[in-house]
């Protein structure tokens, strides 16, 4: 069992000494960006022009839903974001610290990314890991 | 190359047959299909079979341990929520092709109840709940709310979508429901993801429906022309790259390639359509379909359900049937049972809710992925 927290998601990097991140890849050819690493671009079918790049910690809310209804043991409501990021990559996650309510969520809604612990899930092994929110920008 | 003919085409009621098999399910739609244009399995040359739920289990060759193994090939096909529709294409493409001038294609599907998509993790930590949701409502949700953004599109013209499409399955005994849901019903039903609430999320349900697709050579040959439709287009795309479709998956684009195709493999435009079944898998998905298959300019869907254009007796009256909303969603089977009813309408046989004087009508699919399979269908003449 790992004594320091795991990535959620492989895009999500934890350095030894540092803050967490978000991790993309850029196409040096056509100027697309993609969550998590790979090597041709499926925009313009580029091969090995991708380099990763550190994808910006702020964003504008694109769109939502707000959910209700989920499996068993999973906590509702909540609400499911799509966030365009600052450098255009497009993100989804738990969109926290808002009313579950449609009036209090406009779209274009500046917001911040946060880590933090994923929601206490566990795997097999007992490793606990470290997710990535978002939550309505500081100065909003 | 020939032209190719669905001879006979039907689908079962949909319902929940636990005690069956899928195999089972498929071949009840496969002899309706068969005995409404009077042939035998041994008449046919290939069976195309469309099925989700058990991808690997070899269902056609199955089905046809049920009612008749004559050796044929068989090709068993999926592909999400298009599984039903590329069956047909297929069957289609080998007639077109003249490698078979008789086939048969069958979709069926057995479901549980419950959400669909959002499973839980094969390694790691399971990620429903913590990076958003993967389940069908709230993805189809965020698909329609994206609507709401660009054209102020409300809660209430969503839930319109469910009312039509409820009233519609009372004039159509295959439905899985006959009720008519008002629109206070329809806004204050559970919310599942916001905006659908669960009368505004497809049923799930059993079904099956199958086709017999000949040649025009054969179609004559047996003297079927009489009630035969004619397959005048049959498109099938994949998503092409958009900005956030590896995070929102995109039913729209993959549906206007689609669309433009086919509109112009027919030869003909969206004001010549009769009628439209299009993929209602949840109401805000049957706003967003108005405009990708051309029935309205962009940012008129609202205006369509508000005005009633969409409905029996309307303009482009879509989905009839009930839709999936109401009519029920097997997935694999969804494909044919929507070219079973525009057939219906374009033979005139479709009793109390007949588009008077049906000549052209579309299909419409989109499975999640995505793909994305439209048919334009014409009466014989």
């Amino acid at each position: 069992m790992s004594d320091k927290p795991l990535p959620a998601v492989p895009y999500l990097k934890i350095p030894e000494d540092g803050e967490p991140y978000l991790e993309g890849y850029k196409c040096g050819h056509c100027g697309a960006t993609f969550l998590g690493e790979r090597h041709v671009c499926s925009k313009c079918g580029a091969r090995d022009q991708m380099s990763a790049v550190t994808l910006p910690n702020s964003g504008k809310l694109y769109s939502y839903s707000i959910v209700h209804r989920s499996f068993p043991g999973i906590a509702v409501p909540y609400v499911s974001a799509i966030v365009d990021l600052d450098d255009g990559t497009a993100i989804k996650g738990n969109l926290i610290n808002v009313d579950p309510d449609p009036a209090s969520i406009p779209f274009d809604m500046p917001v911040e990314v946060v880590f933090d612990d994923a929601l206490g899930r566990k795997d097999t092994d007992g490793n606990a890991y470290l997710s990535y929110f978002f939550q309505p920008a500081a100065s909003a | 190359m020939t032209d190719a003919y669905i001879v006979g085409v039907d689908m079962i009621k949909f319902g929940r047959f636990p005690d069956k098999t899928v195999p089972q399910i498929g071949a009840q739609a496969a002899l309706l299909a068969l005995d409404d244009c009077g042939l035998t399995i041994q008449d046919m040359q290939a069976l195309y079979c469309g099925n989700l739920g058990q991808a690997s289990g070899m269902v056609g060759q199955r089905l046809l341990q049920e009612i008749g193994q004559t050796g044929m090939p068989v090709v068993n096909v999926a592909n999400a929520c298009a599984t039903g529709a590329t069956a047909f294409r297929e069957a289609w493409a080998s007639v077109k092709a003249g490698l078979y001038d008789c086939v048969l294609a069958v979709g069926v599907e057995q479901m549980g109840k419950g959400l669909l998509g959002g499973g839980g993790a094969k390694v790691g930590i399971p990620k429903e709940g913590l990076l958003g949701s993967g389940t069908m409502p709230a993805v189809f949700a965020e698909a329609g709310m994206e609507h709401a953004r660009k054209y102020g599109t409300t809660f209430e013209q969503f839930a319109k979508v469910s009312v039509k499409n409820h009233h519609h399955s009372t004039l159509n005994p295959k439905a899985m429901y006959q009720i008519e849901t008002p629109l206070p019903e329809v806004m204050n039903a559970e919310m599942i993801s916001y905006p659908n609430t669960k009368l505004m999320c497809s049923v799930n349900v059993d079904g099956s429906a199958a086709a017999v697709i000949c040649s025009e050579r054969k179609a004559k040959e047996l003297g079927l022309m009489s009630r035969a439709v004619k397959v005048r287009a049959s498109v099938l795309a994949s998503d092409p790259w958009q900005e956030r479709d590896l995070v929102m998956p995109d039913v729209n684009s993959c549906t206007r390639k689609a669309a433009k195709e086919a509109y112009e493999m027919a030869g003909l435009g969206p004001d010549d359509v009769n009628l439209v079944e299009l993929h209602d898998c949840f109401a805000t998905a049957e706003i967003l379909h108005y405009e990708n298959l051309g029935l309205c300019k962009d940012g008129e869907a609202g205006r369509l359900i508000d005005e009633g254009e969409v409905q029996l007796g309307g303009r482009i009256p879509v989905n009839v049937s009930g839709g999936l909303l109401s009519k029920g969603h097997p997935l694999g089977a969804t494909g044919i049972a929507n070219i079973y009813e525009v057939s219906t309408h374009l033979r005139g046989e479709a009793g109390s809710r007949q588009v008077e004087g049906a000549k052209i009508g579309l299909t419409h699919v989109i499975g999640l992925g995505s793909a994305c399979a439209i048919h334009v269908l014409e009466k014989a003449s």
